[in-house]
């Protein structure tokens, strides 16, 4: 238990990172039917800005401010690469969210000189705790938590509110609920808000637990966390936030294998931690091929 | 659709491309040493051409949507230098795992066959499972397989076999530019004569309605497959030529950001256009290792480049804002927020320009290491976002040269 404990917090907590960045995914693939490639790098471009306005004021004014512009990076994203290209081919949106993802990249890159910043450390998330034979930082323990606080405000929000209501409409038929008189525009905005708000966070309890962030750092979390997404059944909330969890808590098992074998007399040598990112992957790939929908996903019906 | 056959295109598309050949093979040898970033371009673009030609063959022209070319790159890329690494260098390269496992070579052309028929294996093992999925699944798992190829040869378990994650070298390699256009230009070839056979129709017609295509007796599993080991072998033999390019392989290059590079190409050139690809791939390659080279230098100007400088600017930017705003007062078109977007990014140079000049600074501010990506990635999204099919859309070379009549006789017919 001493040596599985470890890995399992650090699963559970990057599992709550990727969850709060999976949503993100889910609910603009439910709406617009897009794979956001931008999504991983507006999550990125969260923590660079953090780290620099940390640099120049206290975190505590800091971390809202630098939520408010992720938030607004998101919305504006959306207007300019993704709105006008809403009667273009399904092709060309997603081509212009890779195009999105490489500027934002390069920005970066630019801004920093390519060179890996320091992660400010935050009171209290950054501290050190010990879980009975564990020692780890508070933001890993508290970030199930928040996650599913928030997770259970979105899910409140979608069920119980008219723009709630709005963006179920849209997600089950783009024209009919268009036809409606549902504002389209402002609904696909507010599904971007929510995700960017969402990638905010959860890039400042992702960035806590690591030393710095480069302008790659969101691609490896984001891809992730699509698969995340991807997992659980693409436009499902629960199914994101599970599989999320699911594909945190496997990538450690599989960082810890070799430690956790040799409790049982096994020594083996063979760098199987190379494969921690890996088994992300296979795991899609089964989940694929055995239910193409993800866990939940609906069952979609081939129309002739 | 076409009646008659447009001579006057094919033999100036011949014309073109034995002349870019003959251009290749005469400056190589005749070229001073300053022309070197030529060939590194030309070099450089012809594996892009192969590679991109390769994925277009799936996603444009078979509209399977993979993301999986990077993987196959690597196994193309692996293949040739594992089997050609001569024998009395191998205790160098593969200095932590005593000389590897394999103590023999093959001849190039083999090696680089062998490295397009094991990317092809590998294709068909994961298209068994994955090729039943589509659009966005089909593309999301076979990212995923290129991961996973990617983890399995930075493995330290194979190391004697693939040098685990350090670099494979001193594999030989071909000097001249004219080598590498001569493999791509028969591989493009050969994809050129796919397209045009039934095989290509029956391709098509996948990508135009897959019912449709079933139900005229085209088999989808069996066609689907060949699309895909097909474009794989391509997309193994063109990882190959990369390693020889850089002479040096290693698998953390391998990542999805290549795949997506090369999405962008097939789009900016024109989904289901070859020779989109193929133009693409050189301008491509020109604009981000060239062209725009002179951005990632800090730059003080002489006085009378000063002058220039603020002439040319005024001129681009309000040519540009000038577009911006008569498209942004059409009532029908694109929504206003992109036009808006440009007309004040547009003014908000311009504005900083009249500063520059009435100051008299000589520093041209911004331009330092990496703002030639940024740039450059600026341009691509202008491409994406204003003309989302590309430069050639689904045209092919020789109809740009058809005479202009008989386009009209085409029309005509076609109302």
């Amino acid at each position: 238990m001493s040596v599985v404990l470890p890995y399992l917090l650090s699963g559970i907590s990057v599992g709550g990172q990727y969850a709060l960045i999976a949503i993100g995914y889910t609910m603009v693939y439910g709406i617009l039917r897009l794979i956001n490639f931008a999504h991983g790098d507006v999550f990125m471009v969260a923590g660079v800005m953090m780290v620099y306005m940390c640099a120049s004021m206290p975190w505590y004014i800091a971390m809202p401010l630098m939520i408010v512009f992720t938030v607004l990076i998101g919305f504006a994203i959306e207007r300019v690469a993704y709105m006008p290209l809403r009667s273009a081919p399904r092709m060309s949106i997603m081509i212009s969210a890779i195009g999105v993802s490489y500027l934002l990249q390069n920005l970066v890159a630019y801004i920093t000189g390519g060179l890996s910043q320091q992660y400010p450390t935050i009171p209290f998330i950054s501290d050190s705790i010990n879980i009975g034979p564990a020692n780890t930082k508070v933001v890993t323990v508290i970030t199930p938590f928040l996650v599913i606080a928030l997770v259970f405000a979105l899910v409140m929000l979608i069920n119980h509110t008219k723009i709630g209501m709005a963006m179920r409409a849209v997600a089950k038929d783009y024209d009919t609920a268009q036809l409606m008189g549902i504002r389209i525009n402002s609904v696909i905005s507010t599904t971007f808000v929510i995700g960017s708000f969402l990638a905010a966070i959860g890039s400042v309890l992702y960035f806590s637990n690591y030393t710095g962030v480069t302008y790659t750092s969101g691609a490896m979390p984001g891809l992730k966390a699509f698969v995340a997404a991807v997992f659980g059944g693409i436009g499902s909330i629960p199914g994101a936030v599970i599989g999320a969890f699911i594909i945190g808590i496997s990538e450690n098992i599989v960082k810890g294998f070799e430690a956790m074998l040799a409790v049982f007399g096994i020594n083996s040598n063979i760098g199987i931690a190379t494969f921690s990112d890996a088994v992300t992957f296979a795991l899609l790939i089964i989940i694929l091929v055995v239910k193409p929908t993800g866990l939940f996903g609906e069952k979609a019906t081939d129309k002739v | 659709m076409k009646t008659k056959e447009n001579k006057r295109g094919k033999i100036i598309t011949a014309a073109i491309i034995i002349s870019v050949f003959l251009f290749a093979a005469i400056a190589e040898k005749v070229a001073p040493p300053s022309w070197n970033m030529l060939f590194m371009v030309l070099k450089k673009g012809s594996i892009y051409v192969l590679i991109a030609v390769s994925m277009n063959l799936l996603n444009g022209f078979t509209g399977l949507f993979s993301l999986g070319q990077a993987g196959f790159m690597l196994l193309g890329a692996y293949t040739y230098g594992i089997f050609t690494i001569p024998v009395e260098d191998r205790a160098s390269v593969y200095q932590y795992f005593d000389g590897g496992v394999i103590q023999f070579t093959i001849p190039v052309p083999l090696a680089l066959l062998l490295s397009g028929l094991v990317a092809a294996l590998f294709a068909f093992l994961i298209g068994l499972p994955v090729l039943r999925l589509k659009s966005d699944y089909l593309a999301i798992a076979t990212l995923g397989f290129a991961e996973i190829i990617r983890a399995i040869f930075q493995w330290q378990a194979l190391g004697p076999v693939t040098n685990g994650s350090n670099l494979l070298r001193k594999f030989p390699v071909f000097e001249s530019t004219i080598a590498y256009f001569a493999v791509v230009g028969l591989c493009v070839a050969i994809i050129l004569l796919l397209i045009n056979s039934s095989y290509g129709r029956a391709f098509k017609a996948i990508r135009e309605d897959e019912i449709a295509a079933e139900a005229m007796g085209i088999n989808l599993a069996k066609h689907k497959m060949l699309a895909f080991c097909i474009s794989s072998f391509f997309a193994g033999i063109g990882g190959a030529l990369l390693a020889m390019y850089q002479t040096s392989v290693q698998a953390a290059i391998f990542k999805s950001a290549m795949t997506y590079e090369i999405l962008l190409i097939v789009v900016i050139g024109g989904i289901g256009s070859i020779s989109g690809s193929i133009i693409a791939s050189f301008l491509y390659i020109a604009c981000s290792e060239w062209w725009l080279r002179f951005l990632d230098q800090e730059t003080i100007l002489q006085p009378t480049e000063r002058g220039k400088f603020i002439i040319v600017m005024a001129v681009v930017f309000v040519t540009l804002l000038v577009l911006m705003l008569i498209r942004i007062k059409k009532p029908k078109g694109k929504p206003r927020a992109l036009y808006g977007t440009g007309a004040a990014v547009c003014a908000v140079v311009l504005v900083w320009l009249v500063y520059f000049a009435l100051t008299g600074q000589t520093k041209v501010p911004l331009l330092r290491n990496g703002f030639r990506m940024v740039v450059f990635s600026v341009i691509i999204m202008i491409i994406v976002l204003f003309f989302s099919h590309g430069i050639m859309g689904t045209k092919e070379l020789p109809d740009l040269f058809k005479p202009k009549e008989k386009e009209d006789g085409g029309k005509e017919a076609a109302l």
